[in-house]
């Protein structure tokens, strides 16, 4: 398809802008202005159009396509959640910085307030911010409080490591990173979950936190995690959940019961907003009451009149993680999801994320390796090891599955499993539409036998075969040349 | 009993499914989490249907003011936002796809964010630019880590005339480092140059400038891009994409990373987000660049096709060594900056930041003909300028506020001594009579 800037005409408008009705500006001086205006496309309305009508044509969706990407929870996005965001579209985030800016404010201060209480429920915290834009951001707010944390105590000199698993999402070590903290890894143990003697030889006072994904990124929820967070507690160091897989556990057992001081909630995960590829997310971060001094400014506190206020001049905060509020539009949606679902329907959401992963793993774990075969929760991870014996990846098997018009499942991740696939359905997917890409992935294994070049070669049904991602990176043609 | 209609399970299926694992119940499934730890409580209340819900939302929308007319700005603008921006960044195959990690089936979103970080270099007149950062504030911050990465320093200068609270998310971003940041006061509503040259040494890993500032002074950095540069360090310019439709682009002052909002770029308002942050930078750079950046390359019959590249830098891959912490970006929001900016082309973009001058130096002449306002001199401007008036800002500015006016941004909680100062914004969605009107309202405000 051809870039919308070849599709460019000189002269070409796209849109009307509004006449003029006030007098013209004497010229800025030469100095400060561009030699030449930007080289903006210039397409007409139709053709743009077109254009970008055709482009979206291209991607597969969840709208369009099962897409089981493990990790990442792509279910259903009800399209009542995208009229309620565009509720609060005229609404600008500097009236409520105003002096007194506030009161003409409430409702949506209001709405981000009750979000915090509700996910405070949910995840068994005392408050929550809505601050952080998306799932890596929070885990940087959630470990720079905890640094603000042993400060205050007189204790960041001490304080050099943050403990993760080796089955962490990467974001999880690079955002420690950002506070200044040292790595410390942890391997998997046969059981699936960080190993609880090399952990416990790990744990020292100069530990600040461990940051754990439980369930973990295998599916797995760990049975060993009350004694994990003890542990680290007897330390004095945090203890940080990483909200990616939320999914599988509401209303089951919460983070804040199991011991966990601090914890980032992925909204376009678990809460039923579009993942728009690519974002924009959210991470609303939730703390336990020791860590309330140090949450970012401004924070949304209520007087005892149920009034809003801002509060802006707290001595002991980290400061601004982003600009103003938070994705508001994106927390709209994640807050009319949970208003409207309630209490049983998110108990339901778990339950039934829950049941389908299990049942795809019941089903195809005769035709795949299943590394640690125990109950999942709500994602599965096989390994391709036994294609491999043909010659066959976890990358080919995805390929295969795009022909088939699935997206493919998350492959490679987590690192510790060899060939990787990992699996997550979802709870809005219909048994039958599961069943149908279970019959493709047997199909996959059977072909992996049979006739191993027809996976090497897939796709062929996409707009283009596989592409020279060496090429890519050697060139960085990263723009269309003007 | 179906409490989520978007779980679509009948009771049979659930049997059937129970079955084929070979368990007799849903709970039997949730047995690895050790019964000491279940939740005791879950106090959320009970759901609603479609229609309550979205009722529910309007009367929240209810509570805030409706209508103000806005001459605020600081950060997010009031802009019109073309009706193809939401239809087209409304497909759901664009909006419900994820992160394009397979790139065979996710040649939209991959060619549409080539075609964004062209947008973005060609608005920024800079080589590279990645698929988008969270938000303005975040970009200054992750430039700021750029260029420490880069230079091997341990300092960064930051003019005070930059947005606050873009200088409080680098503080914040920076706290835990080991890093210096030193901020230089405001003269006069400008870079005070003298004060700079004073700290601006070889330790110095880079200086973030905004233009125009948040004063809304347009200041022409060229010279001080060489004065930088002759330390070793690089400069960074927080620009404001609309006025880069007629003032000089990042690369011709010798800016080396260009950051901003994206919000002004078809996004609404949205109290505040979502938006996107963008980031551009000098070829030589891109190797350190933060977050996602899509690649042009050839498939196997050497067809032209789109892939996300130098993923190496990037935190699924190198972990604590990665080049941020960035996962999720703000793509869509990209997207409707990429329509935005096509939808409005070349010479719209031209026009329309025009049109904002326009109407501000209209405002700006009928403001300052209120007896006791005066305007700050000291700069050009764009599309805000600084007033002084011969009252308190927060009290005008409440007042206004209760007229459904937003006046403008009073000045002093964030420099001390400007308590009757405020910034005005006037974007091409005021028309004159608003604007009449306001300069009558602001008169009686500071004359009764």
């Amino acid at each position: 398809m051809q870039l919308i800037y070849e599709q460019s005409v000189a002269g070409r408008r796209g849109v009307k802008l509004p006449v003029s009705d006030v007098p013209a500006a004497p010229a800025l001086p030469g100095s400060l202005l561009r030699k030449e205006k930007a080289a903006l496309a210039e397409v007409s309305e139709l053709d743009l159009v077109r254009h970008f009508t055709n482009l979206s044509r291209r991607n597969f969706s969840v709208d369009t396509n099962f897409y089981p990407l493990g990790s990442c929870t792509m279910k259903y996005n009800a399209k009542v959640l995208e009229n309620a965001a565009t509720l609060f579209a005229p609404f600008h985030p500097m009236t409520a910085l105003l002096p007194g800016g506030v009161e003409f404010c409430q409702g949506t201060l209001g709405m981000l307030y009750d979000l915090g209480q509700l996910l405070a429920d949910i995840t068994g915290m005392d408050e929550v911010t809505t601050q952080p834009l998306a799932g890596a951001h929070g885990e940087m707010t959630g470990i720079m409080l905890i640094a603000a944390y042993h400060e205050a105590k007189g204790n960041k000199a001490k304080k050099k490591y943050v403990v993760v698993p080796d089955s962490s999402h990467g974001t999880n070590p690079a955002s420690a990173a950002i506070a200044g903290y040292e790595i410390i890894t942890v391997p998997t143990a046969s059981y699936g979950d960080m190993d609880l003697e090399l952990f416990k030889a790990a744990m020292t006072d100069e530990v600040a936190a461990v940051m754990m994904t439980c369930p973990n990124t295998l599916g797995l929820f760990n049975p060993h995690i009350k004694e994990i967070s003890d542990i680290a507690h007897s330390h004095d160091a945090l203890m940080y959940y990483d909200g990616a897989n939320l999914n599988a556990i509401m209303g089951k057992v919460k983070p804040g019961d199991v011991g966990f001081d601090v914890i980032h909630v992925n909204l376009h995960k678990t809460f039923g907003t579009p993942h728009g590829g690519g974002g924009p997310g959210s991470g609303p971060v939730g703390v336990k009451k020791t860590l309330i001094p140090f949450l970012p400014q401004p924070r949304i506190v209520m007087d005892d009149d149920g009034k809003l206020l801002l509060e802006t001049d707290n001595k002991g905060t980290i400061g601004r993680t982003a600009n103003f509020f938070g994705n508001f539009g994106v927390m709209a949606k994640a807050y009319a999801y949970i208003i409207m679902l309630g209490r049983e329907g998110l108990i339901q959401v778990s339950e039934q994320a829950v049941l389908n992963a299990n049942y795809i793993k019941e089903r195809l774990k005769a035709y795949y390796d299943l590394p640690y075969d125990m109950t999942c929760m709500h994602e599965c991870v096989f390994s391709a090891s036994k294609q491999l014996e043909h010659g066959v990846h976890a990358i080919d098997i995805a390929k295969f599955l795009i022909d088939k018009g699935y997206h493919p499942p998350t492959v490679y991740f987590p690192m510790i499993v060899k060939e990787a696939i990992m699996i997550e359905p979802t709870e809005t997917e219909s048994k039958a539409t599961m069943d149908a890409f279970i019959e493709v992935m047997i199909e996959a294994a059977r072909t992996a036998e049979s006739n191993p070049q027809a996976l090497h070669d897939a796709p062929l049904t996409m707009p283009i075969s596989r592409l020279d991602e060496t090429k890519a990176a050697r060139e960085q043609n990263v723009c269309c040349a003007w | 009993m179906n409490d989520s209609h978007y779980c679509p399970h009948t009771p049979e299926e659930i049997q059937e499914m129970l079955s084929t694992i070979g368990v007799a119940s849903v709970e039997e499934l949730f047995a690895p989490i050790p019964t000491e730890l279940r939740a005791k409580t879950f106090n959320i209340p009970p759901g609603m249907s479609e229609f309550e819900t979205y009722s529910r939302m309007q009367a929240i929308a209810g509570e805030n003011s409706q209508g103000m007319t806005n001459f605020i700005g600081g950060g997010f603008y009031d802009h019109i936002i073309p009706s193809v921006v939401d239809h087209l960044s409304g497909r759901a195959e664009f909006y419900t796809a994820y992160t394009p990690y397979q790139p065979e089936c996710s040649q939209g979103t991959l060619q549409a964010l080539f075609e964004y970080q062209t947008a973005i270099c060609r608005l920024t007149g800079l080589d590279v630019s990645n698929a988008s950062l969270y938000d303005g504030g975040t970009a200054c911050a992750e430039a700021a880590m750029m260029a420490l990465r880069v230079t091997g320093r341990n300092k960064i200068v930051v003019d005070g005339c930059v947005s606050p609270f873009s200088r409080q998310v680098l503080k914040t971003y920076l706290f835990n480092l080991d890093v210096e940041v030193i901020e230089i006061p405001p003269l006069d509503g400008l870079l005070n140059r003298e004060e700079l040259a004073a700290v601006l040494d070889d330790s110095v890993a880079a200086v973030l400038v905004q233009n125009p500032n948040f004063f809304g002074s347009i200041e022409d950095f060229t010279a001080l891009a060489d004065q930088v540069h002759g330390t070793g360090a690089l400069l960074i310019g927080s620009v404001y994409p609309i006025a880069l439709g007629i003032l000089k682009s990042p690369g011709e002052i010798g800016i080396d990373i260009a950051v901003g909002d994206g919000q002004s770029l078809g996004n609404p308002l949205s109290f505040g987000g979502p938006s996107f942050g963008f980031i551009a930078a000098k070829k030589s750079l891109i190797r350190n660049m933060p977050g996602r950046i899509v690649g042009e390359t050839v498939d196997r019959n050497g067809k032209r096709g789109y892939v996300l590249t130098l993923q190496a830098r990037e935190q699924h891959i190198k972990r604590h060594k990665a080049t941020s912490n960035i996962c999720s970006n703000q793509g869509l929001c990209a997207l409707r900056g990429l329509i935005f900016l096509s939808s409005v082309g070349k010479e719209g973009l031209a026009e329309l930041a025009r049109l904002n001058r326009d109407k501000a130096e209209y405002a700006k002449a009928l403001l300052t003909k209120i007896p006791g306002v005066t305007v700050l001199l000291s700069a050009v401007t764009f599309n805000e300028f600084t007033i002084s008036m011969p009252k308190n800002a927060d009290g005008v500015v409440l007042g206004l506020l209760e007229k459904g006016i937003a006046a403008g941004v009073p000045l002093g909680q964030y420099y001390e001594g400007s308590e009757n100062c405020m910034v005005v914004t006037v974007t091409e969605k005021r028309t004159k009579k608003e604007i009449d009107l306001f300069a009558k309202e602001l008169e009686v405000a500071l004359c009764s």
